[in-house]
């Protein structure tokens, strides 16, 4: 039980800030927690595609717009079940052993990789998804889809320093700062999560993401044994919280929890660092064995929408990969350079591709690196 | 009292159902588990279960074998403390007259019903730097400044907040916020039980009261503490959450690495043989009890 309830506040698009949030947090999974069971209301009925008009959705908390599931059922009929997982590694085990019933489900970049590897994804019939068009020309085709055969864009993120102005002399814009100097001793918190902060690691000596080699994953470990002392705590994805809160005054966090604090304190700064970071993004995905593929596809097709991904966007607040539903945002959604980086930036950001092999070194060696 | 033995039926009809529910739920699942220990990764899904012991040697890597230790040391250091407390509370309680008593219980009881989360996070709330602990001693500090300027004397240096959270103080205190009802209501159940006029005999051929408690009251408690020690200690040892979010940048415990392997690691065999290395070790804590509860009762 508690196990569940850590992984709801560790979830890293949780806005959960203290305690009431955390019990709205536990009560919300709670309702939620019984999947696969009635859809409100919709009982036998028959939908357009010719499938029984209900959905099971597997998505992130507070990761879709206000209205967009009693939307859905306004416009096609079809309601939505929605249930929510914290992160990538409690969906991945859910459907490890099989499907237990999710038609949509939403896994990151490196996630979709590996579910496909495992063969634990159904292809995507592209002629039931036109507003895939609205999609940036960058997520149209990615490395870790080719071809996008599996998985369609939700959003994206992008890692950086969060940081305080008041406290931070200029701009920390090298992962120097909170990976190998001890300027700000004390005041730095790293992400709990192995591969990404050696993957950091590496871009700070200057090598790709995915050319990570064991003998790295030493020097970087060795860097970081050092740099431990001056670490005040590794998060579990709620460094924005421990920035707001003023417990640290730079941390290593995504750009979108960072938006989000930063329309409550204006002494908050986000910086991508010059030596490039790594990217994100988060994916609509129907599982092998999925009960109603057809709603899958139209539901996903209508998320795709422009109007649709405005409103999410407008709730989620994270960049969209829609092009035509980023154009009917509002300017300060648009322009501001912490959800959308500048391109020179976003040029040198890469995502990381799931290497098996890699992975256990990265454990083990984050590991280590804890008990040192 | 009719012995079981006599009425197999009655008690076969009476106990089928519970270990119905101990075989399904907890032997099936503990035996997949305790399997997977010996299999090794084949494939993103599949486990194959090879015989190997390759998970239990690198289980006993220095590396790992340290972290046992630091979450053995913890675990002991907070059972120790939860005892030194729980002690004189459970002595209170059971000296308070009996219109208090199930009041006191009860406040000792009220903790369990609030979620451990919700209580972790109370906990950090206190102890943030610029949290209730920091800032009321923070006020204390101030005043005692302002006194002595009072006074005439150089005011005191600035208030600078301690660190109090994320560090392995943090976790020992939450761990022991968490884990004292379990120490208290067994000390609690063998002090009530036992028989008062031999205190007072004590007392009355003139032992003082350290020594009372020492040779009459901590002997005839003796079960109590033990299964006290034990119940404390053994959830202590698997803890995570308190570490998780309580603790610094060294604060973790095996519990943390055995959750990485079933999760971010997606190594099962691996974590499911750390889990049992901590459950072996439980088991020999059980049956050591079990052996000295044996002697102790061969003995009367």
């Amino acid at each position: 039980m508690n196990h569940k309830l850590t992984e709801i506040l560790n979830n890293r698009r949780g806005l959960l800030k203290g305690l009431g949030a955390a019990a709205i947090g536990i009560t919300f999974s709670g309702a939620l927690a019984g999947c696969g069971g009635k859809s409100e209301g919709s009982g036998e009925k028959i939908a357009s595609t010719g499938e029984e008009a209900k959905l099971n959705f597997y998505n992130w908390d507070t990761y879709i717009g206000e209205t967009t599931l009693d939307d859905f059922k306004d416009a096609s009929g079809v309601g939505v079940n929605m249930s929510l997982f914290s992160n990538n590694d409690e969906l991945f085990a859910k459907l490890r052993a099989g499907n237990p019933g999710f038609d949509v489900i939403v896994p990151s970049n490196d996630f979709v990789e590996r579910m496909a590897k495992a063969n634990m994804l159904e292809p995507l019939d592209h002629t039931l998804l036109p507003n895939f068009k609205n999609a940036g020309s960058s997520f149209q085709d990615v490395a870790y889809d080719p071809g996008r055969k599996f998985s369609m864009p939700y959003t994206w993120l992008v890692l950086g320093i969060g940081y305080r102005r008041s406290k931070v002399k200029g701009v920390p814009d090298s992962w120097k700062y909170i990976l190998d100097s001890d300027q700000y001793k004390g005041r730095i918190a790293l992400l709990s999560e192995a591969g990404d902060v050696f993957r950091l690691g590496a871009k700070y000596k200057g090598v790709s993401v995915n050319a990570v080699t064991p003998e790295l994953v030493k020097e970087i470990e060795a860097m970081l044994t050092k740099q431990k002392a001056n670490v005040k705590a590794f998060h579990e994805d709620n460094g924005q919280d421990l920035l707001l809160s003023r417990e640290v005054d730079l941390v290593l966090e995504y750009n979108g929890d960072i938006a989000q604090i930063m329309e409550e304190d204006e002494d908050i700064g986000f910086v991508i660092p010059k030596e490039g970071s790594l990217l994100n993004s988060d994916n609509l995905c129907i599982p092998k064995g999925a009960p109603r593929p057809k709603n899958a596809h139209a539901f996903i097709n209508y998320l795709l929408e422009a109007e649709v991904g405005k409103k999410i966007s407008e709730t989620i607040k994270y960049p969209t990969p829609n092009e035509a539903a980023r154009n009917l945002m509002p300017e300060a959604y648009k322009k501001n350079a912490v959800i959308f980086p500048p391109t020179e930036i976003m040029q040198k950001c890469e995502y990381a591709a799931y290497n098996e092999a890699m992975q256990p070194i990265y454990e083990e060696a984050f590991t280590r690196l804890r008990a040192a | 009292m009719e012995s079981w033995k006599q009425q197999k039926s009655v008690f076969a009809a009476i106990a089928s159902a519970p270990l119905f529910w101990l075989v399904l739920f907890f032997i099936v699942p503990m035996g997949v588990v305790w399997l997977y220990s010996f299999g090794r990764n084949a494939g993103l899904t599949e486990i194959d279960i090879s015989g190997t012991f390759a998970n239990y040697g690198r289980a006993l890597e220095p590396l790992y074998l340290g972290i046992f230790f630091k979450s053995v040391t913890l675990a002991a250091v907070v059972t120790l403390i939860c005892l030194i407390i729980g002690f004189p509370v459970a002595m209170a309680i059971t000296f308070a007259a009996d219109k208090w008593k199930p009041w006191l219980l009860l406040a000792i009881m009220l903790p369990f019903w609030t979620n451990l989360l919700i209580r972790t996070y109370a906990l950090m709330v206190m102890l943030r730097t610029e949290g209730l602990t920091n800032s009321a001693l923070g006020g204390v500090w101030e005043s005692a400044s302002w006194l002595k300027t009072l006074v005439g004397l150089q005011p005191l240096s600035p208030w600078e907040p301690m660190q109090l959270l994320y560090t392995n103080f943090a976790v020992i205190l939450g761990l022991v916020y968490v884990h004292l009802p379990f120490m208290v209501l067994p000390l609690y159940a063998a002090l009530d039980r036992l028989d008062k006029s031999l205190i007072e005999a004590s007392l009355d051929l003139g032992a003082g009261h350290l020594r009372t408690i020492l040779k009459i009251i901590v002997p005839l408690a003796g079960a109590g503490i033990v299964s006290g020690i034990i119940i404390t200690f053994v959830p202590a040892l698997g803890a995570y959450l308190t570490p998780d979010l309580l603790g610094g940048t060294d604060s973790q415990m095996i519990a943390n690495v055995i959750e990485r392997q079933f999760k971010r690691a997606n190594d099962w065999p691996f974590g499911a043989a750390l889990s049992f290395l901590l459950m072996y070790a439980t088991f020999v804590l059980i049956a050591l009890q079990a052996l000295r509860q044996r002697q102790e009762d061969r003995r009367r």
